[in-house]
């Protein structure tokens, strides 16, 4: 274990809790706090972070509620092709989701608190369909008709046994999405404006534009606390209400005429919610102005627009440069997540530890990550600023998990004698640990790196503080096209996301078997 | 009285009742006896209202209830394992039906330690449903789809999972209660002296009853 685990203890003790102490140490140094918390405006950035975040979450719920239902209570052709489009938005980069709505909502709902939320809501689905569509299905079907025959209404038995049954995934999807919506940054960047900064966009702002360090390290410490906070709440509320259930559960087929309609209309509406965004948004990429083109396709290799207009930023540099990333921050990934997983499995009580200290990065907002590698390595000899392997580090630290996710069932489900008895059956001890271990373990090692990729691939907050110029990422370059003026900036952002979406979406179909609802 | 006429239920095409009738006249309490597999727990959902059948017709005291849904049929089922709702206390769980009623709280209280006496529970009100043992859970069930007074009770297997002794000391006073509170039910078993304990009359369900 000790041997197994160096290489992931030190890479996060190193790249996330040292970058972490020096934040904190930054503000409680400081004599910013004070000026910070007392500037003006900041009340105005913390009150539309907090509403936006509890009506982005409470739509959510309501939104993802019968696609939940439907989907872990019925069976019917498709499926899990249903259950894995409505998990592809979650996974897809923030910038994407950005893109998307500000392709398919009309001019006058962009720059608006409406948009982002609209786009906070459609990312989120998948949230209420995996975590509470999970527990649903496990509900055995007899709770809810003993209610029935005790003279329950449908209306009653959803209020009286389904909800308080459901709670404690209600209230870990209450929170994951609270936590992703609260810690938004780039949904808000494209489609909030300049007028709606949340929390996570005014620390970038003053982080980057204004050079206020300190002011930016208190706001992303109070941002630090906040998530803490709702971590504990959600962990306790979880704990509290968990409850045994006996009895059989399984998805069945619908009986009635009327029951087939309600299922078919219910699975159709998610189905055009998932797939409206992203089909405006490739559509989108073809127009330039008012009249359908290829122009914003043909012309994304050149960084000029007119002859002498410079856009700044290269496209088709972006893609390759993303692409090296991901394939480093991928590498780095599996390598550093495997290792964790088997040192895990290897060692029970230290092994929680490892699990959960792997995790932080996750539950830490990107800008955070980001910020807290700028101020900390700048001074030698550990100046890496300037290195281009802190970026893919960057994306690995928060697509480690991922990988330890994937991994670590397969890991133990193996049983301890199967390698001694291969050995028995004749197998050299290499080929042993080559038959019973990686060849179990190379679909979801797969899997989890397809996870990696496609995070990297996505990841804005924290590349928006390691990123050089001329080494722009993909979720960089249309964060800046989409912000200029012009028709054919804004298509070719749109043609630059339509790339994105269309690998990442094709990443996670790859990796993603969505059989958790089964389970 | 309760009667089902010619009942037919096909899952995936396949007959699991086919043009099944029965009747149980008032206070009456009748055994469908037959080894598993069927279909009585299926003929028991389609009396609740919990499943509709793809053919036949459900009467109670002659009027027709095929379309009334499973909450105003005013009959009551036990169920295998007891589906107790496991965030209720004991005497919640009692409750639970004459509060979807809407009945006043202070009536709700006295039918509820009425019927725990009843089935020899007191004490137990606030009792959380994971610390019962297996014939005190099969004795709330029994008080809970006792207390909004259906019209008829349905005994799904009411008994399985007990040891012996534990079982036949129940069944006589399952018999007791049903006779003190002048049910009509009907026992779906695989027992035959369970059976004999408990009904008035026992119809064999084979494959074709």
């Amino acid at each position: 274990m000790p041997a197994l685990a160096a290489l992931p203890v030190a890479g996060l003790a190193v790249f996330y809790l040292w970058p972490l102490a020096t934040l904190w140490a930054r503000v409680l140094n400081g004599s910013s706090v004070g000026d910070t918390l007392r500037a003006p405006g900041l009340g105005r950035v913390l009150w539309f972070t907090l509403w936006q975040a509890v009506v982005s979450t409470v739509l959510t719920m309501i939104v993802g509620f019968v696609p939940a239902y439907v989907l872990a209570r019925y069976r019917f052709a498709g499926r899990r092709a249903v259950l894995a489009l409505v998990t592809v938005p979650f996974m897809l980069p923030t910038v994407v989701v950005g893109a998307a709505f500000l392709a398919l909502l009309p001019d006058g709902w962009h720059s608006s608190a409406r948009a982002v939320i609209v786009a906070h809501v459609f990312f989120n689905v998948a949230v209420m369909v995996r975590l509470v569509g999970a527990m649903w299905a496990v509900l055995p079907t007899d709770l809810t008709a003993a209610a029935r025959t005790l003279g329950a209404s449908p209306a009653q038995v959803l209020r009286h046994i389904v909800l308080p049954l459901l709670r404690p995934s209600l209230a870990a999807a209450a929170s994951v999405v609270f936590l992703f919506t609260f810690t938004s940054f780039g949904v808000v960047r494209i489609l909030g404006g300049a007028a709606h900064p949340t929390l996570e966009v005014e620390i970038a702002r003053r982080a980057t534009q204004l050079g206020d360090v300190d002011g930016a390290a208190v706001l992303s410490i109070l941002q630090l606390l906040t998530l803490g906070i709702v971590v504990w709440w959600s962990s306790r509320a979880q704990r509290r209400a968990a409850v045994a259930l006996v009895g059989r559960a399984a998805p069945r087929r619908a009986r009635s005429d009327r029951e087939r309609r309600w299922v078919a209309a219910a699975i159709a509406a998610t189905v055009i919610l998932m797939v409206l965004p992203m089909v405006v948004l490739v559509a989108r990429s073809f127009r330039v102005g008012d009249h359908w083109s290829f122009h914003a396709w043909s012309t994304l290799g050149a960084d000029e627009i007119r002859p002498g207009v410079s856009l700044g930023v290269d496209p088709f540099a972006s893609l390759f440069a993303s692409l090296r990333f991901a394939v480093v921050a991928t590498i780095i990934s599996v390598c550093v997540g495997g290792l964790a997983a088997a040192a895990i499995a290897a060692a029970r009580r230290h092994g929680r530890l490892l699990d959960a200290g792997l995790m932080l990065p996750l539950g830490t907002s990107a800008v955070t990550i980001g910020l807290g590698m700028l101020i900390t390595f700048d001074t030698p000899p550990f100046d890496w600023r300037a290195e281009w392997w802190l970026v893919p580090l960057g994306h690995a630290l928060v697509a480690t998990p991922f990988v330890v996710r994937s991994v670590l069932p397969a890991l133990r489900s193996i049983p301890d004698d199967q390698r001694p008895a291969a050995i028995t059956l004749g197998a050299t001890p290499m080929k042993a640990w080559w038959e019973v271990e990686v060849r179990r373990l190379g679909r979801p090692l797969a899997a989890g790196a397809g996870f990696a990729a496609a995070i990297s691939l996505g990841e804005f907050g924290a590349t928006t503080f390691l990123t050089r110029s001329g080494r722009e990422t993909m979720p960089i370059a249309i964060d800046r096209l989409l912000g200029r003026a012009g028709d054919v900036p804004r298509a070719q952002g749109f043609a630059l996301a339509a790339v994105l979406l269309i690998t990442t979406a094709a990443i996670i179909a790859v990796a993603d078997r969505p059989d958790v609802v089964d389970a | 009285m309760l009667e089902a006429r010619g009942i037919v239920v096909r899952f995936d095409d396949r007959a699991v009742l086919d043009h099944v009738s029965v009747e149980v006249a008032d206070r009456e309490v009748l055994a469908l006896l037959g080894p598993s597999g069927v279909g009585k727990t299926t003929l028991l959902r389609v009396l609740a209202g919990l499943l509709v059948p793809d053919e036949g017709s459900v009467w109670l005291d002659g009027v027709d209830i095929s379309s009334v849904p499973a909450h105003r049929r005013h009959i009551g089922m036990m169920f295998q394992d007891e589906q107790l709702f496991p965030h209720l206390d004991v005497a919640r769980n009692v409750a639970f039906g004459m509060r979807m009623q809407r009945r006043p709280r202070a009536e709700i209280q006295s039918r509820v330690s009425e019927l725990l006496e009843l089935v020899g529970l007191v004490g137990f009100e606030s009792r959380r449903t994971n610390r019962l043992s297996g014939g005190e859970a099969k004795r709330v069930a029994l008080a809970r789809a006792l207390a909004p007074g259906p019209a008829v009770l349905l005994l799904d297997e009411p008994l399985t999972g007990l040891d012996r002794e534990l079982h036949d000391r129940l069944a006589v006073d399952l018999s007791t209660v049903l006779r003190a509170t002048a049910t009509t039910a009907i026992l779906v078993t695989h027992d035959r002296d369970e059976a004999a304990t408990i009904a008035d009359r026992t119809v064999w369900q084979a494959d074709r009853p």
